[in-house]
């Protein structure tokens, strides 16, 4: 299975009214890999990730998931394709209990799974169980992160689209959400495409790396390549890691 | 006595003083407050010549009672409120509660020998005591009442907590029997139990119960799917226009057209739907506001069909579904049928069941469809539309579906609102209408079914109850009119009960999935007003 193509941008141009804000980005995702997206703020990181989501739709371009042209699709069309995604912001439903979130992840397949797949996300976020009735809204940051990624995993993703997990998070809880992104990708075989700040965690945690620089794609390789690069130092990692 | 050190002057100041003080600071400022609203008064002389009345006995009065109340507010209001949440040194235990002193076996018992002796001499108190002192006695009988009955909720409140919606449920389903029994031993015969009954029957229960119904619809649209919806009323109108229209031109039974009227509303919420699919908060708010009054407008002005602002009259009644009817000269006319000396009573009990029906249905498909996937769905697009897509919920069928099921139940209670009232025209269908149904979503607590049954009760049962208010004549004069006071102590009530709960009666949404224990947190500790 290793090595065939999950997910493929081409030439994507994304656009806030008349601003540009993606010039034709090239992305490969294949199935098996940890792919990070690191860049500044403002770099087009986000957009991206929302514009394989469909909103917004990319106005130039392709992209392909498992070998269906996805770019036109609604995105809950897309959500369907078993594409998760833990979006910018965590986004959890905060008056709904953690029970009733992780249930609103598992609803593409109308709860079939649930018990069985709750379970699993449990022993991957123990502290998630120990919350289970308690609303989304009264965790903390970690917590809904942890929420957030756990719903996504719900949906049985062929892809998880992670944008930012590591915001606004200690850095004890940012190498817990690391460390089990990792072990989802060793045990399960998870293919997972994440946009960071973070660029020394990102790149240590990913197969392959993406640099963005003002909407463009400007240099790949694989994490240690990218760690070790003089650029990719100096712009994101010296003075910048903690 | 607790003293406080008042920040100007750092000496320590009594409550009395400081309340004296605060007084004469409230009397000012009423003073100046109400110089020209009730010291002066614009009026006509015979001549139509606009006069000055001068009413400064009224002024001072005013101006008096505000520092009496600010005085006994501050000088033992406060320092009682404060001792309230010292704990005892000693024991380590609160002190009495201010309810378990006021609610005493004593108090209760003379309460009731109030109750007993005004009733017994209801009939001659006029005689004993005169006009006047007989509005005061009718007053305390009230009171009474009230005292005794809130000190049974009181007594039983753990109960009643547990049992809440059971208890509702019963008390709904017997009330009329009880109005109608209590009247009947009062005025000697049953046919006086039932003539009497009328106005309870309809002014308060139907009336009451057909808003908890409107309520309950929007709820669906506003409190789960959290699209807010202005123009709701619409869908009242249709149900009510569809009926009137259907019944009086075709002669087709109520019972048919129920449903029609339902399907009806609910095909005009899925096209209010479309074009606001993209919109949400303020601007989908001032779409279906503008969608309320085209509906109304339309109602007016298609003269051919609707007969304009004149109306439609003469809509036929609800049968007992078709077995026997209410109209005296049929056949089967239910006191023919049943032989029972005839009354208008029997149609308004017979519609109370049917609203209580109706109003039952509502929460039941409301409950039963907040644990199924669309209800899910529905919650899930309040709290985050974004998260929801990228879900693969399909927010388009969502919104629609929930604008659909919302309007479909506006639809039966506005077929059944115009079989009750046998008379429809846009009057019925103003905005008006629509802020009132939102208010009591809002009231109740969005989502909350409960708190919303509540929220009615109180709103439109208060504005009845404020009909009643005839003995306040005895206090201001016999030119007092309570019922022009009616939307001002409303405003005021919503005012005081927003500060008091800002998320409604029942602020804290029930969860849908449990496991054995549940451990939820208060819904007060979460985000407000999300989305």
């Amino acid at each position: 299975m290793a090595g065939t193509t999950l997910l493929d941008i081409k030439g994507v141009q994304t656009y806030y009214g008349n601003i540009r804000a993606l010039n034709g980005v090239d992305v490969t995702v294949k199935q098996g890999e940890i792919v990070a997206l690191i860049g500044a703020n403002g770099a087009g990181k986000s957009t991206l990730m929302m514009t394989i989501f469909g909103a917004p739709r990319a106005r130039a371009g392709t992209i392909t998931f498992a070998g269906t042209d996805i770019t036109q699709l609604p995105t809950h069309e897309i959500a369907r394709m078993r594409i998760a995604q833990s979006p910018e912001g965590r986004r959890i439903f905060p008056r709904m209990t953690v029970m009733e979130n992780l249930q609103m992840g598992a609803s593409l397949d109308n709860l079939q799974h649930y018990d069985e797949d709750a379970e699993k996300v449990f022993t991957l976020f123990p502290r998630l169980k120990e919350r289970i009735a308690q609303r989304g809204g009264t965790l903390s940051g970690g917590e809904q992160q942890m929420l957030s990624i756990a719903r996504a995993l719900m949906a049985r993703p062929k892809l998880l689209l992670l944008d930012e997990p590591s915001l606004g998070l200690a850095p004890l809880i940012v190498k817990q959400i690391f460390d089990a992104i990792r072990e989802l990708n060793r045990t399960q075989g998870l293919t997972v495409f994440l946009v960071e700040q973070n660029a020394f965690g990102a790149l240590k945690l990913a197969t392959r790396g993406y640099v963005m620089v003002n909407g463009n794609v400007t240099m790949s390789g694989t994490g240690k390549e990218l760690l070790a690069d003089p650029d990719v130092r100096a712009a994101y990692l010296e003075g910048g890691h903690h | 006595m607790v003293g406080t050190v008042s920040p100007e002057r750092d000496i320590v100041a009594t409550p009395v003083q400081r309340a004296t003080r605060e007084a004469l600071y409230a009397g000012a400022i009423a003073l100046g407050l109400f110089v020209l609203f009730i010291g002066l008064r614009t009026d006509q002389n015979i001549s139509n010549e606009l006069i000055l009345v001068q009413r400064w006995w009224l002024l001072f009065t005013v101006v008096v009672l505000t520092m009496v109340g600010r005085f006994v507010y501050v000088a033992y209001g406060q320092p009682f409120l404060a001792s309230q949440k010292v704990v005892d040194i000693a024991t380590g235990l609160l002190p009495e509660s201010a309810a378990t002193r006021f609610f005493r076996l004593p108090y209760f018992i003379a309460a009731i020998v109030i109750v007993a002796v005004l009733a017994l001499l209801a009939g001659s108190l006029d005689d004993l005591l005169g006009p006047g002192l007989a509005g005061y006695a009718r007053f305390a009988r009230a009171l009474a009442i009230i005292y005794a009955l809130a000190s049974v909720l009181f007594y039983f409140r753990s109960f009643i907590h547990a049992h809440f919606s059971a208890l509702g449920i019963a008390a709904l389903a017997i009330y009329p029997v009880v109005v109608v029994l209590v009247l009947a031993v009062y005025s000697g015969s049953m046919v006086g139990g039932f003539q009497g009954s009328l106005k309870w029957v309809d002014n308060f229960g139907i009336q009451i119960l057909i808003y908890v119904m409107l309520a309950w619809g929007l709820n669906i649209v506003v409190g789960l799917a959290g699209l807010l919806d202005l123009g709701y009323v619409a869908f009242y109108a249709v149900g009510a226009y569809a009926y009137a229209l259907l019944g009086t031109h075709f002669g087709l039974s109520f019972w048919i057209l129920l449903p029609a009227a339902g399907a009806m509303a609910a095909f005009w919420g899925v096209l209010l739907g479309f074009p606001v699919l993209r919109l949400r908060g303020d601007y989908l708010a001032i779409v279906t506001l503008a969608f309320g009054e085209i509906i109304r407008l339309v109602l007016i002005n298609w003269r051919e069909v609707t007969n304009g602002s004149a109306g439609i009259s003469g809509i036929p009644k609800v049968s007992f579904f078709g077995l026997m009817s209410f109209n005296v000269a049929d056949e089967n006319y239910i006191a023919k049928v049943l032989d029972i000396a005839q009354s208008g009573a029997y149609y308004k009990i017979f519609l109370y069941y049917l609203i209580l029906g109706l109003c039952l249905l509502t929460a039941f498909v409301t409950i039963r469809l907040r644990r199924m996937p669309v209800g899910r769905a529905w919650e899930a697009l309040r709290e985050d539309e974004i998260a929801c897509r990228s879900l693969g919920i399909n927010t388009t069928t969502t919104k629609l579906t929930a604008f659909a099921t919302g309007a479909m139940f506006g639809g039966f209670a506005g077929s059944f609102f115009a079989a009750r009232q046998g008379f429809v025209s846009p009057e019925s269908f103003i905005f008006l209408e629509s802020a009132i149904i939102l208010a009591i979503v809002v009231l109740g607590g969005m989502g909350s079914l409960v708190g919303i049954a509540v929220a009615a009760m109180v709103m439109i049962g208060g504005t009845e109850a404020l009909r009643e208010l005839d003995f306040l004549k005895q206090v201001f004069g016999p030119d007092f009119t309570p019922e022009l006071y009616r939307m001002l102590l409303f405003g005021i009530a919503m005012v005081i009960v927003m500060v008091w709960k800002p998320r409604g009666f029942v602020g804290s949404r029930e969860p849908t999935a449990f496991l054995k224990e549940s451990r939820a947190v208060s819904g007060s500790f979460t985000k407000e007003g999300h989305g």
